[in-house]
């Protein structure tokens, strides 16, 4: 079982180790980079290449490690004995499965993405350590251990808005998905704009690049946002020479809502813009 | 096996541990990669590296370590493309003996002489960072492979005489990182301690529910929502020598309202004296008296400085040195009580560490402070922060 990217994933040589590292180990894999680098997308085209079904749990800030696990439902159980219902002696119908739960017990080998993982509490990853790296866990209701039948591939992602834990951090492989240069950026959009003129290509990655570089701006262009240009480019159909013609005096790219995402960028923007005219 | 490897990786400051280690020779053992050096860095990286800050140390000690161990690979790399060598030899070989090789029609002959050639100029360029940076070109391309300056156009896909970790690509993520609102809020939220205080608006499920088992009928309990419960004063010097730090100190301003709920900030002109303010435009105006300051925040409240500390050094130790009124008390006693009254206090400074030696004010501010001084970069701030959330 190898992992060598996908026919719409372009993965670098160093991503595939990483990949097939954790595979290969079954320790959890923890992915970082800019946004809209394609952590996440990651996880989906893993799971397409190894055929294995992705388990996606998709963290928010208040998201507690044990709503992985089980949780109890206790409410429902309270009304259930007031209203008579005889599920109520069992504690097993109150128990509900979590998505670790569910990958351990996955009758395939599942693949299993924690998603944002930095979103939720700084405790977050603290209280997983255990389940990670033994791939089991302890229900207290029921008093059973759940152990994984085969330890699961995970895939974590992070946005770097918290640091995370030391020891979580040891028991995991690491990739950062660097910024992809010219090369890799022209294979990605070979994957997904494959009838795409090269010369507009070509000309649309000048500008893209050149913004990159635009010092002061609040948040740089990715590659999502990169490849969503370039459909809006294809989508109206823009002719080329106006990506050819784009002088120092309109420094605003066309279509630049998606590039930029921000009001202060888009007055940068103008403002160079007109700085440029004036020096002209 | 390795141990001088991380031994090094140890001493560079990357905290490798045995498990990381073993994780290593695990996967060693797995067969995960081929035996290629380029794929083994690759497994050590994702191994041993946590933090995309320590990629370029990390590249560096990798270089250090194996350098000379793979030297082989490395000139194997000079292989040289077939069509690289046809643009070449327009170039590199004068028109008499393009004629000639003309006349002779062996093409395989010419290439094997070019070759020959290029290989007498010069050894492969060892580490040099501007050729580096062009990365992906071709090895020996555009910054001067040939002596006599003759440019190679022509890229090649053929890169692996450049080993990757020599490129050093992850340079800039060392350390150098632009400090900006949202960074010092992640900071920031190392001082955090949740607890429960205040007005009870939360319904307690399982209170209630054990409250209700335990009574007999439906005991509704209520209980106060989980907060962060640091409380912060934030103390700024403005004006004169911190015009320069505006931007900076707006920025950790605006960072600390946001995330602490129960922050509280005055001003002070280079040394806090008896009298502070809220308002610059209202300075002289509406001074809060700075005793009623230490009377009224408890002393759980945590103090953070943020100010340059330069200033004529008897603006700190003597009586009357203030530049804009009389003091009857010098700045050094009122410090002090600041010091004293809250056991967790720190000074940030906006200006670099390393210029702090130049000002003896700077100097003895460190002192009062006792060494609790931090420059305002993301580093210092996690340490200050550090420090802040210390329980005492």
């Amino acid at each position: 079982m190898k992992f060598a990217g996908t026919d719409n994933y372009v993965a670098t040589e160093d991503l595939k180790v990483a990949v097939n590292a954790a595979v290969k180990l079954r320790r959890p894999l923890l992915v970082k980079g800019e946004p809209g680098t394609g952590k996440t997308v990651l996880a989906h085209e893993i799971s397409k290449a190894l055929a294995a079904p992705l388990i996606e749990w998709n963290i928010k800030s208040t998201t507690k490690a044990q709503q992985g696990l089980y949780e109890y439902d206790a409410v429902a159980r309270l009304r259930d004995s007031q209203l008579g219902d005889e599920r109520v002696h069992d504690i097993k119908n109150y128990i509900k499965r979590g998505k670790l739960w569910d990958a351990f017990t996955s009758t395939e080998l599942p693949i299993l993405l924690i998603d944002e993982i930095d979103k939720a509490d700084i405790e977050f990853p603290n209280d997983l350590l255990q389940e990670l790296d033994r791939m089991e866990f302890f229900v207290y209701e029921t008093q059973e251990t759940i152990k994984a039948i085969e330890r699961p591939i995970v895939i974590i992602t992070s946005n770097n808005e918290k640091e995370l834990p030391d020891a979580f951090l040891r028991r995991c492989f690491f990739h950062y998905i660097k910024f992809p240069d010219r090369e890799t950026m022209q294979d990605i959009i070979d994957v997904h704009f494959p009838d795409i003129q090269k010369i507009l290509v070509s000309r649309a990655m000048d500008i893209f690049y050149n913004i990159r570089e635009v010092p002061g701006l609040k948040k740089k262009p990715s590659t999502s946002e990169l490849l969503d240009w370039l459909k809006l480019l294809l989508y109206e159909d823009m002719p080329l020479d106006v990506l050819q013609n784009a002088d120092s005096t309109k420094a605003i790219p066309p279509l630049h809502g998606a590039l930029l995402k921000n009001e202060q960028d888009i007055m940068l923007f103008e403002r160079l813009a007109f700085m440029a005219k004036r020096n002209s | 096996m390795f141990f001088n490897f991380m031994d090094e990786l140890r001493s560079a400051g990357l905290k490798i541990s045995l498990k990381e280690h073993l994780m290593l020779l695990d996967a060693l053992n797995a067969q995960v990669i081929d035996q290629s050096p380029e794929e083994f860095y690759f497994l050590a990286r994702t191994t041993l590296v946590k933090d995309e800050a320590k990629l370029d140390r990390f590249d560096q000690v990798f270089n250090k370590i194996f350098k000379g161990l793979f030297s082989d690979y490395a000139e194997e790399g000079a292989e040289i493309p077939l069509d690289w060598l046809k643009s070449v030899a327009e170039k590199y070989l004068s028109e008499e003996e393009m004629e000639k090789i003309k006349a002779i029609g062996d093409w395989d002959e010419l290439m094997d002489t070019l070759k020959k050639r290029l290989a007498e100029q010069e050894k492969r360029h060892q580490g040099g960072s501007k050729w580096i940076g062009t990365g992906g070109t071709s090895p020996y391309g555009n910054d001067g492979y040939n002596p006599e300056g003759v440019r190679i156009g022509g890229t090649s896909k053929h890169k692996k005489a450049v080993k990757v970790w020599e490129k050093r690509e992850f340079e800039n993520l060392d350390n150098d990182r632009e400090i900006g609102t949202r960074n010092i809020k992640i900071a920031m939220r190392r001082l955090r301690r949740f607890a429960r205080e205040g007005n009870a608006e939360e319904l307690d499920i399982n209170g209630t529910i054990e409250g209700t088992a335990k009574q007999g009928w439906l005991d509704i309990k209520m209980r106060p929502e989980r907060r962060n419960a640091i409380k912060l004063l934030l103390l700024l010097d403005v004006g004169g020598s911190m015009d320069p730090f505006i931007k900076l100190c707006e920025e950790l301003f605006s960072a600390a309202t946001s995330e602490f709920k129960n922050m509280e900030f005055f001003y002070f002109h280079n040394c806090p004296y008896e009298g502070l303010w809220k308002d610059n435009k209202r300075r002289f105006a509406e001074r809060t008296n700075t005793w009623d300051i230490l009377h009224k925040y408890p002393h759980d409240y945590k103090i953070i400085f943020v100010g340059d500390a330069a200033m004529s050094p008897y603006e700190i130790t003597h009586p009357g040195g203030s530049v804009e009124h009389f003091n009857e008390e010098s700045g050094h006693i009122w410090m002090q009580r600041f010091t004293q009254t809250y056991t967790s206090c720190i000074w940030l400074n906006p200006v670099p560490e390393k210029q702090w030696g130049y000002s003896q004010s700077t100097k003895v501010m460190r002192d009062i402070m006792n060494d609790r001084m931090y420059p305002l970069t993301l580093s210092g701030l996690d340490d200050a922060m550090r420090e802040l959330s210390r329980k005492n």
